[in-house]
């Protein structure tokens, strides 16, 4: 069987991309000769040439913009942001253009790039390499923005996201990079947007959580079924827009729901999810909605990072304490 | 210590401030038709500018950015531009777009809060004007990448301003531009005012041109209020692009005779001689001398034009005015190609109809 990790998962879509669509190009700082600082457009300039897969040079805010003018102009553009830190220049594009440029022409124009980024933290990198953004992104109306969990879903998000015609910000977690593989036919099939991924039914709890925290809710669930507790785990995978009509269903099944996210507390995607189950599933809750979070701090040097991430222990203790809330 | 390199900005120009001739025309100034052609498109440009301050002035429209004083950047630009090329615009460019075929009410449209204005009818893959300054830079490098990329014949035309070459995106995509070769030019409307901000306090650069330099293009200053030599400069500009020989920038020399926009009032922060002085140099004024010069214009064509200019810009008023306001609902039409199931439920709650 021919297993493969997340980050190659991604240079697989890219490739399938590439090959399928003469319209699609990558783009980003070092993603040609060296294939990427992450090895994600590994041997994709050698295969497509340079003129499909290039370099650009060391700019985000002219990556971005240059994004939405070969978009408007009918390319495919993917463009790589190096690491999520260094994202925030792109986000006057984003915000600005790339999300409205279809309203503001009332559709005569379009933008369908994607932005890649890795993100979130727990490898030890240096100062701006761990944080996780991605509510900032969520928050942009006209956008979505992407996050898989796995190899599969890597696969077949990307793939739906380079073929979505509207532009798609896809945040990689790299501290799931490597962490383990699975079988993905390259068959070229993408996975929706838009919809939460149910990855283990249950009864009990409803576990909400998205990229690399799914390994750590995983476990959890595996933990807290030993004690015998049923959590269902939706893999939340589009953060904007959200797929609330899969949560509201789940949490109306178990009463009981914990949302778990890498990124700080305070506006964080979890903070809406809490929001539209009290308004619109508040008489099938049976305890409180309780989230698992980074702290509003600054995301901590990497000496303390694994304080700052939520474990296993903690999202157990908040699973524990949902169950036993009367 | 040696000189490693070294680099030269040039100025000129054709005609000078009275309309007279300095040195001998470009030979498609010796063409009537397209003298009278830029001549139309500037004074057209002019009754629109004014029709719209009087639109804002009365509530009819909300604020607007007038062109006053810089009509023959957009009429050299717009003139100069072959059909398929793209035009990436700041919100000053409404002359570069009536020859590219936009109308008077479209734009009358989009200043008056409805973003139809920006679905042209014509010249459909330019881009809207840009807001954030010098963002739009960033899109015509894309597009040029574009152009090349599907060999295309097409050169992508970037204009903004000078407070426009203080941004990064503006150093950015200079620098893609050149280190790329691509098929993207930038005129720089160079009105000496930020809002508020001299061109002096903008920055200590001898000419906006040599910023050109550092992008690894020429970069040329033109007297941007003769017609003549915007028409000439671009359209080599264009043609050097258009062949494969690489961008480069323009520095338009101009003044922005009105306010920056009709919120604005420019009395604050400088004096009336300056403007008036300014006003002796403008470029409307500058061509008609030129033209009445060689007897090949008077007075009657004048006042002939300009009612028949004031006509057609009504007709465009009546049109803009008569444009019933969108659905309530429209907000959500164009959010995304497809609304995304779980926004239906926003939209529903707005007024109108399914």
């Amino acid at each position: 069987m021919n297993e493969i990790t997340l980050i190659e998962a991604v240079n697989r879509a890219l490739a399938y991309e590439l090959a399928h669509d003469d319209s699609m190009v990558v783009m980003g700082e070092d993603v040609g000769v060296n294939g990427g600082v992450f090895r994600a457009t590994d041997g994709l300039q050698a295969r497509f040439g340079r003129e499909r897969v290039f370099d650009t040079p060391l700019a985000e805010t002219v990556i971005a913009g240059m994004s939405v003018g070969m978009a408007a102009q009918g390319l495919r553009p993917v463009a790589e942001i190096q690491f999520m830190g260094f994202i925030y220049s792109t986000i006057d594009q984003i915000l600005n253009h790339a999300s409205r440029l279809r309203n503001r022409t009332r559709g005569r124009l379009s933008c369908p790039m994607v932005l890649r980024a890795p993100f979130g933290g727990g490898i030890h990198a240096p100062e701006h390499h761990s944080e996780s953004t991605e509510a900032l992104f969520a928050h942009i109306p006209g956008l979505r923005v992407v996050i898989p969990s796995s190899p599969s879903r890597a696969y077949g998000l990307l793939l739906a996201a380079i073929r979505d015609p509207d532009p798609v910000v896809f945040l990689e977690p790299k501290r799931i990079y490597r962490l383990n593989k699975q079988a993905v036919e390259d068959n070229g099939e993408a996975l929706p947007l838009d919809s939460c991924f149910v990855l283990r039914p249950g009864a009990d709890l409803t576990v909400v959580s998205w990229g690399a925290m799914i390994h750590e809710c995983q476990q959890a669930a595996e933990l807290a079924a030993e004690a015998g507790v049923d959590i269902e785990l939706i893999d939340l995978a589009t953060i904007k827009p959200l797929d609330m009509e899969t949560i509201l269903e789940s949490v109306g099944r178990t009463g009981r729901c914990v949302i778990v996210h890498e990124a700080a507390r305070n506006c964080g995607v979890g903070a809406e999810i809490a929001a539209r189950l009290a308004e619109e599933g508040l008489m099938s809750l049976m305890a409180p909605v309780r989230r698992v979070t980074g702290y509003d701090t600054v995301m901590p040097l990497f000496r303390l990072e694994e304080h700052y991430m939520p474990s296993t222990a903690r999202i157990l203790q908040a699973v524990n304490e949902t169950m036993e809330y009367v | 210590m040696a000189q490693i390199a070294h680099f030269d900005i040039h100025y000129d120009r054709f005609l000078n401030e009275a309309g007279e001739v300095e040195q001998p025309l470009p030979e498609f100034a010796k063409d009537t038709q397209t003298l009278l052609s830029l001549y139309k498109n500037m004074v057209y440009t002019r009754v629109y500018d004014q029709r719209a301050i009087a639109l804002q002035r009365t509530g009819q429209m909300g604020t607007y950015a007038s062109i006053l004083g810089q009509e023959a950047i957009g009429a050299g630009v717009g003139h100069a531009m072959q059909r398929q090329d793209i035009l990436a615009p700041s919100y000053r460019e409404g002359g570069v777009q009536f020859f590219r075929g936009v109308k008077p009410s479209e734009l009358f449209l989009y200043w008056g809060g409805d973003e139809r204005g920006m679905n042209f009818n014509e010249s459909r893959q330019d881009f809207p004007v840009a807001i954030p300054i010098a963002s739009q830079a960033c899109h015509a490098v894309g597009a040029a990448y574009a152009m090349r990329l599907r060999k295309q014949p097409a050169v992508v035309v970037c204009m903004l301003g000078d407070g426009g070459t203080s941004k990064g995106d503006f150093y950015e995509s200079m620098n893609v531009a050149g280190s790329m070769q691509l098929p993207v030019i930038f005129v720089v409307s160079n009105n000496q005012w930020a809002i508020s901000v001299r061109r002096t306090d903008q920055s200590s650069c001898d000419t906006l041109a040599q910023k050109a330099i550092a992008g690894g293009m020429p970069g040329q200053q033109i007297d941007g209020n003769d017609v003549i030599a915007v028409r000439h400069y671009v359209s080599s500009a264009l043609e050097r692009a258009r062949t494969g020989d690489g961008p480069s920038l323009i520095e338009a020399m101009t003044y922005r005779l009105g306010d920056h926009t009709t919120a604005d009032d420019a009395k604050r922060y400088r004096s009336q001689e300056e403007v008036d002085l300014q006003h002796k140099k403008e470029p409307v004024g500058r061509l008609r001398n030129y033209l009445i010069a060689n007897n090949l214009w008077n007075d009657d064509k004048e006042q002939a034009l300009i009612a028949k200019c004031e006509e057609q810009i009504e007709t465009e008023v009546e049109i803009y005015l008569a444009t019933e306001v969108q659905p309530a609902k429209s907000m959500f039409d164009h959010l995304y190609a497809t609304l995304p199931k779980s926004l239906q439920w926003q939209r529903a709650q707005l007024p109108g109809e399914e």
